[in-house]
């Protein structure tokens, strides 16, 4: 009874933070029955999460973006070209991956700190920098593949990075085993965590959740990693896009909640003036937020270039606003200074879902975009709603 | 016998963690001034909110009687029609409308439901007169200065026929004059019929004006003083205020220890290129080790300007003259740098530029010095806790936890938070502005004594203020500012009240 009462405050104090998740649960259960399971198989929430990835990494630097009240609607395009360009690199220039990848991060970073010097340093409204940007961007991707049109890129170590799956060192049970090893780390690693947090907040005498709601806590995670990673390892185990989104997951995680960086970041969202006397650089902050964006951009365009195995001519077209509803539905706030990397992820993966549910069921393509709009407003409402009764 | 115009009974306010209000019982009769006084957080503000209809009927327990009837708010238009009109301790006021759009918003002058602009023109110039402005209706908000728009607030209310005027806390950015002036209206009003309940932590006031006075202590009514027994005097308001005795306002420094200088300005000049003007010209000043120095004048002076001039320059005036910091010449060109160099500014604009409100007490007592709670620029959760949990109780922040919000504090703790974020970046120059605005008499006394403490550790304060007794009380040397020049300087013993405003009236 206790622990009943301790969970229920615990889930409504932070309802804000788990609505998503519950969202995302409701959603995926709902698909899964409509399709008579077809929704929860190994192969198509392979391909779900696959699809989902190159939004994503967009979505975790968007958030951050908003977080700082400015907005980039230059990524779908910055995407497409760098794409482009990692594909000419690639099939013109005959530059081996290992080069040509992070030229095209570094591109990316230095679009990123052009983005900053307009709005940072010359003032000019985010908005409408981006904006040009988008054009530009948009111009210079059909200007590099106008000789072309269509690059396709043979080259499967690159291709592999959209398409493939991490090797698999044997089948055990007929599962994937590096999978499940990969797998079964991450909750070791997740329960590990979670201890010494705890452990840290006895040694400071903090008041921590009573071990019965720890261990819930931890058995209901670890389950669903688990059962995920069961699920992949059935088919053909962790693609390398998931491994790649998890990776930025978890730095831009560590980086915006547990560095000095991150707490400028939501700092200079919160109040740029009040960061400004608090010794904080609001401009040095702008540089990095639209360098990284820019640099996820170009992975972005890494992935989705790789996934089709070409450069196309309108690659990157929209991929902006995806991105920017993915952030919202993660729970980021156009006021700034509130929002979450993990937020960014959960949301791409709730969009995602809703497409690929609605193909499943073949809703028609018109229902989809309407529906994808309903939730979107729906998830905003949501959290002004919970935000007004906040703490 | 005077009628009752409003009674409120047994009012429960709760917000989540905090019984802002408990059983509360309040009384005003018609035609009276009636103050509300208490300590910060002591749940003014919210019984007003409460009255307004900012919080509706059913978030809070309990009864309004307003002109004979149980009264049931839903929205604040629901408490303006029956004529009780709220000025905000924020105000309300939209900088880039001009004034007469400012007065009539919300409450416009329609004909067939299209605007009248020229019919709301000539009746905003008829309640400007009513509360005594001069100024043309056609001029901006941004370009009055606070009392104006002070008086604007009130033009506006008086708009909306109003019969009961609530001002939370209308003097705490104003100086004396303008004070002066919007009591003076006050009085005015109240001989036209129009009731008042006023908040305000400036005792003065109190004592100078009210008929009643009402004193909230931690959500509780303690009881209503009246001016006509003779109850409402300082000593009897802080009594029931505090719940004790409290004999001195500004506390006894022992041992005063003054070093060698510290700072220095040299014929220092800041342009503001956006104002086209000069708005700190040739200022010469020292400041020592150990020494308190105030800065007096009226609003509008030049003394913040002359504050951020010298740490790190954040509005990028153009500077000329020297800056001179721990005995060497300084050119900052961050507030960063001039936090390395021990210097800290506590804002006279707690909400505009001095906290994040969205965030809670920990993170805001961190920002100044974030290295502080990090190894190699990774943040330390549980050091941080400490850090906020050490500030909230030697500074007496009120608040559920340290988890709160600050933007849902109160006015006065806000400040402190303001303050102890400032402490914990370890200055040895503290330049405080307007230290003690909106902050109760207990609070006043507890932040000199902070300061005091301070100065025995070695630190230096420049504090900027317009609260007279204040700069009287603290200071060890006087300067005072007059349209960005430095018009004088007094040793605390030859400065008084009229010295002061001579020099800054000049
Ligand atoms: N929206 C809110 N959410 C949570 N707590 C609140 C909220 N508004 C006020 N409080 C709390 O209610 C209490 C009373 O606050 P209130 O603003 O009424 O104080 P006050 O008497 O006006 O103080 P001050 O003189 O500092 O302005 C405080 O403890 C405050 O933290
Ligand atoms: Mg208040």
């Amino acid at each position: 009874m206790k622990i009943l009462n301790e969970a229920s405050t615990l889930i409504k104090e932070n309802i804000r933070d788990y609505g998503m998740y519950i969202a995302l649960f409701v959603i995926m259960v709902t698909f899964n029955m409509m399709t008579n399971g077809v929704f929860m198989s190994s192969r198509n929430i392979s391909n779900l999460l696959d699809s989902a990835g190159y939004i994503a990494v967009l979505a975790v630097g968007m958030t951050l973006v908003i977080v700082i009240r400015h907005i980039d609607l230059s990524v779908g395009y910055v995407a497409g070209f760098l794409g482009a360009i990692a594909a000419i690199l690639l099939m013109q220039q005959g530059l081996p991956v290992y080069i040509v990848i992070p030229i095209i991060l570094l591109l990316g970073i230095v679009i990123g700190l052009m983005n900053g010097f307009l709005i940072a340093q010359l003032g000019i409204p985010a908005f409408v920098a981006s904006l040009a940007g988008m054009l530009i961007f948009r111009g210079a991707l059909l200007q590099v593949t106008e000789g072309t049109g269509t690059i396709i890129v043979q080259n499967a170590a690159f291709n592999a990075l959209g398409n493939g799956f991490i090797p698999s060192l044997g089948q055990i049970l007929d599962r994937h085993l590096l999978t499940l090893i990969v797998g079964g780390i991450g909750i070791i690693f997740y329960i590990y965590s979670e201890l010494r947090t705890r452990h840290d907040k006895m040694k400071y005498n903090f008041e921590v959740v009573s071990i019965g709601i720890l261990a819930l806590k931890l058995a209901f995670v670890s389950t669903i990693i688990g059962y995920i990673t069961w699920v992949l390892a059935g088919y053909n185990g962790f693609s390398w896009t998931l491994m790649i989104v998890l990776f930025v997951t978890i730095v831009y995680h560590f980086i915006s909640n547990r560095t000095v960086l991150g707490r400028q970041i939501y700092a200079v969202g919160s109040n740029p003036e009040a960061a400004h006397l608090s010794g904080i650089n609001v401009k040095k902050v702008t540089y990095l937020v639209m360098a990284s964006m820019s640099m996820l951009a170009a992975l972005s365009g890494i992935l989705y270039t790789a996934r089709l195995q070409s450069a196309t001519t309108t690659a990157g077209m929209l991929f902006e606003l995806d991105a920017i509803a993915a952030a919202y539905v993660g729970g980021v706030s156009s006021a700034g200074g509130v929002g979450k990397v993990t937020g960014a992820i959960i949301g791409a993966i709730v969009m995602a879902s809703l497409t690929n549910g609605m193909n499943l069921l073949g809703v028609g393509i018109s229902y989809q975009y309407m529906i994808r709009g309903g939730v979107l407003a729906g998830a905003v409402i949501f959290d002004v709603l919970t935000r007004k009764k906040g703490k | 016998m005077a009628k009752t115009i409003l009674e409120m009974h047994n009012i429960t306010k709760t917000f989540p963690g905090v019984k802002a209000l408990s059983n509360v019982n309040f009384k005003v009769e018609e035609g009276e001034i009636h103050f509300l006084v208490g300590e910060n957080g002591a749940g003014k503000s919210t019984l007003m909110k409460v009255l307004s209809g900012v919080y509706p009927y059913g978030e809070y327990d309990g009864d309004i009687v307003y002109q004979g009837k149980v009264q049931q708010f839903n929205k604040i238009n629901d408490s303006v029609d029956v004529g009780i009109a709220i000025i905000y301790q924020e105000l309300a006021l939209f900088p880039d409308l001009p004034v007469y759009e400012n007065i009539y918003l919300g409450n416009e002058v329609k004909q067939n439901g299209v605007i009248n602009w020229n019919q709301t023109i000539v009746k905003a110039k008829e309640m400007l007169k009513k509360v005594n402005l001069k100024v043309n209706p056609e001029v901006l908000i941004k370009d009055l200065g606070v009392g104006k728009q002070q008086l604007i607030e009130i033009a506006k209310a008086l708009s909306k026929d109003v019969k009961l005027l609530i001002l939370d806390e209308p003097t705490a950015a104003l100086n004396e004059d303008d004070s002066e002036n919007l009591l003076e209206l006050i009085k005015e009003l109240k001989k036209q019929g129009i009731t008042c309940i006023m908040i305000s932590h400036k005792l003065k006031e109190v004592v100078a004006i009210a008929d009643k006075a009402t004193v909230l202590r931690d959500g509780e009514t303690i009881c209503t003083l009246d001016a006509k027994k003779g109850e409402i005097n300082e000593r009897t308001i802080i009594k029931n205020m505090v719940g004790r005795e409290m004999n001195n306002i500004y506390p006894e420094r022992e041992n005063k220890k003054i070093g060698d200088t510290i700072l220095e300005l040299h014929n220092w000049s800041a342009y503001d290129s956006q104002l086209g003007r000069h708005v700190v010209k040739d200022a010469n000043l020292h400041l020592r080790k150990g020494e308190i120095i105030g800065i007096a004048g009226l609003m509008g002076a030049g003394r913040t300007e002359l504050a951020l001039s010298m740490f790190g320059n954040p509005k990028q005036y153009k500077l000329t003259g020297d800056l001179i910091v721990n005995q060497q010449k300084r050119n900052f060109k961050h507030t960063s740098d001039a936090i390395k160099e021990g210097m800290a500014y506590v804002t006279e604009d707690r909400k505009g530029n001095g906290l994040f409100l969205l965030q809670n007490i920990t993170n805001n007592v961190s920002a100044a010095k974030l290295k502080g709670i990090a190894n190699s620029g990774i943040i330390n959760d549980n050091e941080e806790i400490k850090v906020a949990e050490h500030y909230k109780k030697s500074l007496h922040i009120k608040a559920s936890s340290i988890e709160q919000m600050v933007g849902k504090l109160s006015g006065g703790n806000q400040q402190k938070v303001s303050l102890g974020k400032w402490l914990f970046a370890g200055p040895n120059i503290l330049i405080l502005d307007e230290p003690t605005r909106g902050i109760d008499v207990g609070a006043k006394f507890e932040i000199y004594s902070v300061m005091n403490e301070l100065i025995d550790q070695g630190l230096s304060i420049i504090m900027i203020s317009s609260e007279l007794g204040e700069v009287l009380g603290m200071s060890d040397r006087v300067y005072v500012m007059a349209e960005g020049e430095i018009k004088g300087e007094l040793s605390g013993e030859e400065a008084d009240q009229e010295k002061i405003m001579e020099l800054a009236t000049q």
